[in-house]
């Protein structure tokens, strides 16, 4: 992934934003990293709408995605991400603490890129999370143009 | 990943599969790994057209796909892959030479999981490999089972 791409992590519980967001950084991530807090806050800003923050032309996103979320959920916003022509192309990570095989086989279906259940440890979690960086550190990430469908 | 699951390397070049197998390994991937020498043979045991190697119903896959490669190329595989209702389960990496940022765009629009370039230093591939490796060796990783028949 370019230095310029920016990494977008959609995750509720600000304990586990915090330590997503040093783990990538101890694996040598250097690129910006945006936090939504919700799925509401996520699509907005994809879909360039409302008030905060707002996707910007020609640059390269990647999402970690967490799936219980207040308002609108992960699979929610996998759902409008994949279904969107351009938006599509953005590589979504699940992450989340949901070890279900139904909602595994779903969001495989729905096109996430990869599924990580969250470890309950926090060393595990840590560990797990420098390794998506790893991951990233050598994955190429498109460029999202233009604007999407609304 | 969940230790049930296959890797699928779809590569014409043997010291590339040598490389990305043994760099898998080194990383404490456990995972039983199937090869296949071009996009052929890989549509035929996904969509179980071959007599020896057909994919197993109820078993979790990961593709490792190259692009060029003789016969049918890794766009056509994705492609099929993608439009199959079962089959699109799968995850696919990209793992080509290919370094065009139209090439990259092209693949994750047709639903690629990653698109990873292998460095043309040696050194570099089995680092890069070794990565891959580390994030498919987590536990925390999981690939869904796929049910039934690809439909051709």
């Amino acid at each position: 992934m370019n230095k310029e791409g920016v990494i977008l992590i959609a995750e509720d519980d600000e304990g586990h934003f915090e330590l997503i967001k040093r783990s990538l950084q101890r694996a040598g991530v250097c690129n910006e990293i945006l936090r939504f807090a919700d799925g509401q806050e996520t699509l907005d800003f994809l879909f360039v709408r409302g008030d905060g923050p707002k996707r910007e032309h020609d640059k390269e996103y990647l999402l970690l995605l967490d799936i219980r979320m207040p308002k609108i959920d992960g699979m929610e916003v996998l759902e409008k991400v994949k279904h969107d022509p351009e938006l599509r192309k953005i590589p979504v990570v699940m992450l989340t603490t949901t070890d279900d095989p139904r909602t595994i086989d779903r969001c495989h279906k729905l096109g996430c890129s990869v599924y990580i259940v969250k470890p309950v440890e926090y060393q595990d979690f840590a560990e797990a999370v420098r390794k998506v960086g790893l991951l990233l550190s050598v994955v190429e990430v498109p460029q999202i143009n233009g604007m999407p469908k609304k | 990943m969940n230790k049930d699951a296959v890797i699928l390397i779809a590569e014409d070049d043997p010291g590339h599969v040598e490389l990305v197998k043994k760099n898998l390994w080194r990383s404490c991937v456990e995972n039983n790994i199937l090869q296949f020498r071009n996009g052929q043979e890989i549509l035929d045991f996904l969509f179980r057209r071959d007599d020896k190697a057909k994919h197993d119903e109820s078993v979790s896959y990961l593709l490792l796909l190259d692009i060029r490669m003789p016969t049918v190329d890794g766009q056509e595989v994705l492609r099929r892959i993608k439009e199959d209702e079962e089959l699109r389960k799968i995850p696919v990496i990209i793992l080509t030479t290919t370094d065009e940022a139209v090439e990259v765009n092209r693949y994750y629009e047709m639903g690629c999981s990653f698109y990873m370039i292998k460095p043309a230093d040696y050194t570099k591939f089995m680092e890069a490999v070794e990565n891959l490796g580390a994030f498919l060796s987590l536990d925390g990783v999981r690939v869904p089972v796929v049910d039934g028949v690809g439909v051709c």
